[in-house]
C-alpha cells in the first residue's frame, strides 16, 4: 500500500456549508421511485465538476471524472438516493386516505406521526386513537398499516391515489448530533457530492447516485451491469441500536456505535464484502488515525449486494455512517462519526491502486 | 481418494473465505486442464478441451465454501458472539468447536438462562479460554469453521464440509478420468453457495455455458424420523427432478438418465421441497441456461457431521464422466 506517511493527503472538515447541504437534501422527498427533487439537487451541486453527466432509464443519476492517465482503474463510488415513506392507495373520503409503505418502516413507528404527501408537501397526519379511547388490549396490539388512515384534512382534490409521502421531520442540529427524516442516506448523497470534488487525476471514477435501494438495490443493479467498474465503495447509512440493556446486560447486539467513527462491513445478508477493500479501509484509518468500527455481522443489505454479483463479479466495499432511529420519522447522527466517514472516503479514494487487488480473494 | 476426500473437508473454506481451499484444489487439478484461472469472487474456473462438432459449452459446479460463523462480539469477560455463515440449526451448535482462521479454536455453547427453548444465533458464543475482552484473540469480522475430523467407516464416509466438499471431489475426479469429449468443459469451484449460490452466478455469467450441472448433495430420509423424501444412501447418485430454486430441463435430466442407462449406473430421482443449488443461478446467467444437478445422498446436512456412501461417490464419479464424455443433445 502507497500510504506511508510522506504520501498522506490532507484531510478536509466537515463545513456548515455541507451540513446545510444535507439539511436541504433531508428536508427533500425522495421516496424509491420518485427521487427527482434530490437528483435535482445533485445535479446542480455537481455539474461544473464531473466530464458527464447521465439520468439513467431507472432515474439513477451517474457523474463521470475521467483520469489523467492511461488504462486507469474504475472505481465506482454508489449512494442511494431514495428514503423509506408512504403511497396513498386509496381515498376513503375527503381527506381520508389509505396508504401503503415504501421500504422497511416498523408498523409501531406510524401512528401519530406527522407526514408530507405529493410534490407540494401538503401537510398531514397517520392518525392514531388517542389514549382516552383505547382500551388496554388495544394499546398493547400493534396497528397493522391496513387499520391506520393518512389524515390531510378536508379540501384534497389535487391528492391523489399514487402519491408518495415522507414523514415531514424537519432537519435539526442537536449540539454534536443531526437529526432528519432521510439522513438514511443523504448523508450518503452529500458525502459523494463532496468526493467528486476531491477525487484524484489517477482513477476513472464513476460516481452513482442510485435509486430504489430500500426496495430491493434495484437501481445498483443496472449501474453495475453498464459501467462495470474494476472496484466498488457503497457509503450509506446502518443502523446504531446501541443503548444499554433493559436488565442492564451487556449488549451484544447493537450492530454499531456511535461516536466509534465509519463502520466498515464484512458480512450482511446479501453480501461477503472482499477482505482485500476490508483490509485496504482499515489500513488507511490506522495510517491517519481515523477511529473505525466493523459493524456486526448479520442480516441488512446495501447497494453491494447487487453491485458484486454484476457481470463476472466484482469487487466491493462498504462504509457506512451510523445513526440510531433508522427507518423511523427521526434518525440521529453523530456529526464527528460523518466527518470520519467522509474523511476514510477521501482518503481511499485517494490511494485507492490496483496492486489493492492483486492478492488472492 | 478417500485421503484426498479427507484433506477436502479439513481445509479451511467458510464462504467468502475460500482462499485455502482453492488454493489446494488448484494444485490438485492443475495438470489435467488447459487453462485455470480466478475470478474477482475467487471462483475457480478451469477449463479442459475445446469445443468439437456434436460437442457443447458445459459448466460443472461443485461449491468450495463451507458453513462457518463469524465473530459479531467480543463481551468484557472475553466470550467471542457469532453470526452463522450459511444455514446452520443452532442445535447442532451445542458443545461443538470452531476454529478461527488465524488457528484460535473454542467451544460453542449457548446463554443458558434462555435455553428452555431453541435459541437463536445471537444468543450463541463461542469459548476461546479468554477471560477478559483484551486477552481475547479475535476480533469482530473474523471467521471460523467447525472443527469435526473425517471418519471413515468402511462403506460410508462422514465428516463436516462434505457438503460440498464431497462434490468437488466428484468433479476432480471425473476431471481427470476424463480422457475425450466433444465438450469443451467448464470445470468451477464456486464460492459463497452457502450464502445463497453467488459465486455461481458470476462464473456462469464470464462462461456463458450452453448446459449447467451443479454437484451437492441432498437430504437422505432413511434414519429414524427421517423426511419423507425419496433419496437414500447407497442406491446411486440422485438427479435431481426440482427443488425451491430449480425444475431441472427435461433434456438435462434425459442427459443423465441416458448416460446412467448406458453405463448400468444406479441411480435415484430427487425432488425436494426446499433449499437450492448452484444449478438454481447458473439457469439464470445470461439469457438462460438448461440446467440440472447430480446430488448425493447425505445424512445430517448441515451438521459438523454429515455421511454419504462411498459406492454412491464412486458411481457419482462414474456417471459424471459418462455424461460428459459423449455429446450432448439438448
Amino acid at each position: 500500500m502507497n500510504t506511508k506517511k510522506d504520501h498522506l493527503i490532507h484531510l478536509p472538515a466537515l463545513t456548515d456549508e455541507i451540513i446545510k447541504l444535507l439539511e436541504n437534501l433531508s428536508n427533500t422527498a425522495g421516496v424509491s421511485g420518485n427521487e427527482n427533487a434530490v437528483r435535482a439537487i445533485v445535479r446542480d451541486e455537481i455539474i461544473g465538476f464531473v466530464d458527464a453527466l447521465h439520468t439513467d432509464a431507472l432515474g439513477n443519476l451517474i457523474a463521470l471524472k475521467k483520469a489523467k492517465i492511461e488504462n486507469p482503474l474504475k472505481v465506482l463510488i454508489a449512494a442511494h438516493m431514495d428514503e423509506v415513506g408512504f403511497m396513498l392507495v386509496e381515498k376513503e373520503s375527503d381527506g381520508i386516505f389509505r396508504f401503503k409503505v415504501i421500504g422497511g418502516i416498523d408498523e409501531r413507528a406510524l401512528p401519530g406521526k406527522p407526514v408530507q404527501i405529493g410534490k407540494n408537501q401538503k401537510p398531514g397526519v397517520i392518525g392514531a386513537c388517542p389514549v382516552h379511547l383505547s382500551t388496554r388490549e388495544e394499546r398493547e396490539r400493534i396497528l397493522a398499516v391496513d387499520s391506520l388512515r393518512i389524515d390531510t384534512g378536508p379540501g384534497t382534490s389535487d391528492i391523489q391515489p399514487g402519491e408518495y409521502g415522507t414523514f415531514a421531520t424537519k432537519f435539526m442540529r442537536m449540539g454534536p448530533s443531526i437529526c432528519g427524516k432521510a439522513l438514511d442516506n443523504r448523508i450518503g448523497v452529500a458525502t459523494l457530492i463532496q468526493l467528486i470534488k476531491y477525487c484524484p487525476e489517477s482513477i476513472e471514477l464513476i460516481a452513482a447516485f442510485t435509486v430504489q435501494e430500500e426496495i430491493g438495490l434495484r437501481g445498483a443493479k443496472v449501474v453495475a451491469f453498464h459501467y462495470e467498474p474494476d472496484v466498488a465503495f457503497v457509503i450509506d447509512c446502518t443502523p446504531a441500536n446501541d443503548q444499554p440493556a433493559w436488565d442492564e446486560s451487556e449488549n451484544t447486539r447493537y450492530k454499531t456505535k456511535l461516536n466509534q467513527g465509519p463502520a466498515i462491513y464484512t458480512s450482511d445478508g446479501r453480501t461477503m464484502y472482499d477482505y482485500r477493500l476490508i483490509r485496504y479501509l482499515t489500513s488507511i484509518c490506522e495510517d491517519y488515525a481515523i477511529p473505525y468500527q466493523i459493524r456486526q455481522p448479520g442480516p441488512g443489505g446495501t447497494d453491494a449486494g447487487a453491485i458484486h454479483l454484476s457481470k463476472s463479479g466484482i469487487p466491493t466495499a462498504a462504509i457506512s455512517v451510523p445513526g440510531r432511529y433508522a427507518h423511523t420519522a427521526a434518525m440521529i447522527v453523530r456529526i464527528a462519526d460523518w466527518e470520519k466517514h467522509f474523511q476514510l472516503m477521501t482518503a481511499a479514494l485517494a490511494h485507492i491502486h490496483a496492486d489493492v487487488l492483486k492478492a488472492d480473494r | 481418494m478417500k485421503n484426498l476426500l479427507n484433506t477436502l473437508t479439513q481445509t479451511f473454506g467458510p464462504s467468502g473465505y475460500e482462499k485455502e481451499i482453492r488454493n489446494f484444489i488448484q494444485k490438485e487439478i492443475e495438470p489435467f486442464v488447459d487453462e485455470i484461472h480466478i475470478d474477482a469472487l475467487g471462483n475457480l474456473i478451469a477449463r479442459k478441451g475445446t469445443q468439437k462438432q456434436d460437442g457443447k459449452r458445459i459448466m460443472i459446479s461443485a461449491h468450495m465454501d463451507e458453513l462457518g460463523v463469524m465473530a459479531s462480539h467480543i463481551d468484557k469477560d472475553g466470550f467471542v458472539y457469532i453470526a452463522f455463515i450459511g444455514g446452520i440449526n443452532p442445535l447442532t451448535c451445542f458443545g461443538t468447536r470452531v476454529k478461527f482462521m488465524d488457528g484460535t479454536e473454542g467451544v460453542v455453547y449457548a446463554e443458558t438462562k434462555k435455553m428452555n427453548k431453541i435459541p437463536d444465533v445471537t444468543q450463541l458464543f463461542v469459548d476461546v479460554g479468554a477471560s477478559s475482552k483484551e486477552d481475547c484473540p479475535i476480533k469482530v469480522g473474523d471467521v471460523g469453521v467447525f472443527v469435526r475430523p473425517f471418519l471413515d467407516l468402511g462403506n460410508r464416509v462422514v465428516s463436516k464440509a462434505l457438503d460440498d466438499r464431497i462434490g468437488c471431489l466428484i468433479t476432480i475426479e471425473t476431471l481427470k478420468s476424463i480422457k475425450d469429449s466433444p465438450n469443451e468443459l467448464y470445470f468451477v469451484f464456486t464460492v459463497q453457495e452457502e450464502v445463497g449460490v453467488r459465486g455461481a452466478v458470476t462464473s456462469a455469467y464470464a462462461i456463458d455455458p450452453d448446459m449447467g450441472i451443479a454437484v451437492d448433495v441432498t437430504i437422505s430420509s432413511d434414519v429414524p424420523g427421517g423426511e419423507q423424501l425419496n433419496p437414500v444412501l447407497g442406491k446411486g447418485p440422485c438427479v435431481k427432478i426440482k427443488d425451491s430454486m430449480l425444475i431441472s430441463h427435461p433434456k438435462v435430466i434425459k442427459t443423465m438418465t441416458d448416460a446412467a442407462e448406458r453405463k448400468g449406473i444406479p441411480y435415484q430421482m430427487e425432488v425436494l421441497r426446499y433449499a437450492g443449488t448452484d444449478a438454481g443461478a447458473i439457469q439464470f446467467a445470461r439469457s438462460g441456461v438448461p440446467s440440472g444437478c447430480l446430488s448425493v445422498a447425505c445424512r445430517y446436512v448441515h451438521s459438523p457431521s454429515e455421511m454419504v456412501d462411498w459406492k454412491d461417490v464412486e458411481n457419482s464419479i462414474q456417471l459424471l464422466t459418462e455424461i460428459l464424455e459423449k455429446p450432448v443433445i439438448l
